[in-house]
């Protein structure tokens, strides 16, 4: 009893200082996030004559509406809009895909089975950054270049989701196809009935993970829209700096920088257990 | 494996995959590919015309001194932000599991920067550092000294290294906790009943049992290093300054749609797929042995 520290759970002053480790670790996470916040509610004169103030000011409405009808290049609202736009698409457009080719490959025998599954595997591997030149050169020869089409497609074209549902596919009991077929439904009734419903966690789970990593693109938006108006917010961040010596207008960047954030933070946030089970499952 | 039940017919499943074969087959393998076939070529100097080099391109990027500069740079970054975000991340895992109860608290607290995009981070950091008007930059300069990472090439990098791992924490974070916690508790305790103190407890069980979840991790990391980072670089350094922070990700692209090098651009890409495949690999076979469990 006289060594409370060989325990394993800390009590007392030992629990305070895990706390008190914790806290630290937060504040240093939180602290860029809480200066870009204070920034967004301030004026550029605050800032421009350094230090600026580490407490919120009193132009967040004034600096939020600026950035979202105005903007620097573009209406940020135009800007998160495209963002939605990709983002939904990249998570939608692979989970629709993939599930069809996931339900293929595990419930059919057909010509060429074994070949696609290779190729499955193959594209696990390449992230778009080692293509882009001449997945550019595609987009641009389809005139897809400053396109909603464009900015979604060369990011679903990975079956890593097929992958996913195809694990979760062989799971399913066979009693359950076998019902189905002695009943005389078709397999797209299977489909539909069966197979959807039960995968709806997964799907969710497999949402949550697509969308914040279509959200969060930067190069391959930065390369195909080189026009304002299909800008996404993330890349469009990056084009509010000047080119040249002055300053760059930081209340409206921050304001950007927040807006930028919030929609990823909210669905991580708000769909944690799913959000923590699409990692864990789309890693193994 | 296979299923034992499955349906009848040949164009219904060939229906199905079509969309997915149409959309991988069009934007990835015919780029994929073309990378490949374009890393053997040179092109004139005006564009109309491409000219076969065989190995060219590699022998002469093997040989740059700017391309092994570029080596050299993203495995220092690479190892640089794996270490920091994973030191970190494990450091509060640790301690978020020797709590009974506000662990669930601590996590929904860490895990939210996930969500923050390498880009938006670069930014954020850019913000606090930068030359004029940043915070940091500005006490620094009040304790005497003078921050300048558009100069200076080792500050450059501790700022993209630190932008990049800062995102990168939360992610980290989730997987030791959950490695954490799935060790069972007897254990410690029996442990802490032999008199063994923290530390020791610490390196002798709890390191080793965590091994699975570091290996696994250490790839990821290094993977999300080499490719992921392309935003915090491009919004922080763009590169510079004399490239002290151009990794080969961002040559690649800076090569390639700057320089229009599309060759040499071609052939870099290629590298970085032979790097990528080989780390897939090593994930998948290697460390599964490896580890303990």
């Amino acid at each position: 009893m006289a060594d409370r520290d060989g325990m394993v759970e800390k009590r007392g002053a030992g629990l305070w200082l895990t706390h008190l480790g914790l806290i630290i670790g937060i504040a240093f996470i939180f602290f860029p996030i809480w200066l870009a916040f204070v920034a967004s509610t301030v004026e550029q004169q605050d800032i421009v004559r350094p230090p600026m103030p580490l407490l919120p000011g009193g132009h967040l409405i004034e600096n939020y509406t600026r950035a979202l009808t105005a903007g620097i290049n573009a209406p940020v609202a135009t800007m998160l809009f495209n963002s939605m736009v990709m983002a939904l698409g990249i998570a939608f457009g692979k989970i629709a895909i993939s599930l069809l080719s996931a339900f293929a490959i595990v419930y059919f025998r057909f010509p060429g089975r074994q070949v696609f599954f290779w190729l499955i595997f193959l594209t696990l591997m390449l992230p778009v950054e080692v293509r882009i030149v001449p997945t550019f050169e595609v987009i641009a020869n389809f005139g897809m270049l400053n396109s909603y089409s464009g900015l979604i497609l060369p990011l679903v074209a990975s079956a890593t989701a097929t992958f996913l549902f195809r694990q979760f596919f062989m799971t399913v009991p066979d009693e359950l196809a076998e019902a189905a077929r002695v009943d005389g439904a078709s397999p797209m009734r299977f489909f539909f009935d069966i197979l959807l419903p039960m995968s709806r966690t997964n799907i969710a789970a497999l949402f949550v993970i697509l969308f914040i990593y279509g959200w969060n693109q930067y190069l391959w938006p930065l390369l195909i829209t080189t026009d304002p108006e299909m800008n996404t917010i993330v890349m469009g961040i990056k084009q509010m700096f000047p080119s040249g010596d002055d300053f760059a207008h930081w209340p409206t960047i921050m304001a950007t920088s927040i807006l930028a954030m919030v929609p990823p933070v909210l669905v991580v946030i708000g769909m944690q257990k799913l959000f923590i089970r699409g990692l864990v499952e789309s890693e193994k | 494996m296979e299923k034992r039940v499955t349906f009848k017919g040949i164009w219904l499943p060939l229906l199905l995959v079509l969309p997915q074969i149409l959309v991988t087959a069009i934007f990835f393998f015919y780029p994929a590919g073309q990378a490949i076939w374009q890393s053997l070529f040179i092109p004139d100097p005006f564009g109309l015309s491409m000219q076969w080099v065989g190995l060219g391109n590699f022998e002469f990027l093997l040989s740059d001194r700017f391309y092994r500069a570029s080596f050299l740079t993203t495995a220092i970054f690479s190892i640089l932000v794996t270490v920091v975000s994973m030191g970190v991340a494990l450091y509060l895992a640790v301690l978020a599991d020797r709590l009974i109860k506000g662990s669930g608290t601590y996590r929904t607290l860490l895990i939210w920067p996930y969500a923050v995009a390498p880009a938006v981070a670069g930014v954020l950091w850019l913000f606090m550092f930068n030359t004029r008007v940043g915070v940091v930059t500005w006490y620094l300069g009040a304790l005497g000294y003078d921050w300048n990472h558009v100069l200076n090439e080792g500050e450059a990098m501790g700022l993209v290294v630190v932008a990049s791992a800062w995102g990168r924490i939360s992610y980290n974070f989730l997987f030791f906790l959950a490695g954490l916690q799935a060790i069972p508790k007897s254990v410690i305790e029996a442990a802490a009943i032999d008199g063994a103190r923290f530390w020791t407890r610490f390196r002798t069980i709890v390191w080793p049992l965590l091994s699975p979840t570091t290996f696994f991790l250490l790839v990821v990391n290094i993977i999300y290093a080499f490719f992921e980072t392309f935003g915090v670089i491009h919004t922080i350094t763009s590169g510079g300054p004399q490239q002290a922070t151009t990794i080969l990700v961002y040559k690649v692209y800076s090569d390639g749609f700057v320089g229009q090098d599309l060759g040499s651009s071609a052939a870099q890409s290629v590298i970085l797929l032979v790097i990528v495949s080989i780390l897939t690999v090593v994930q998948f076979k290697y460390i599964e042995r490896r580890v303990h469990y």
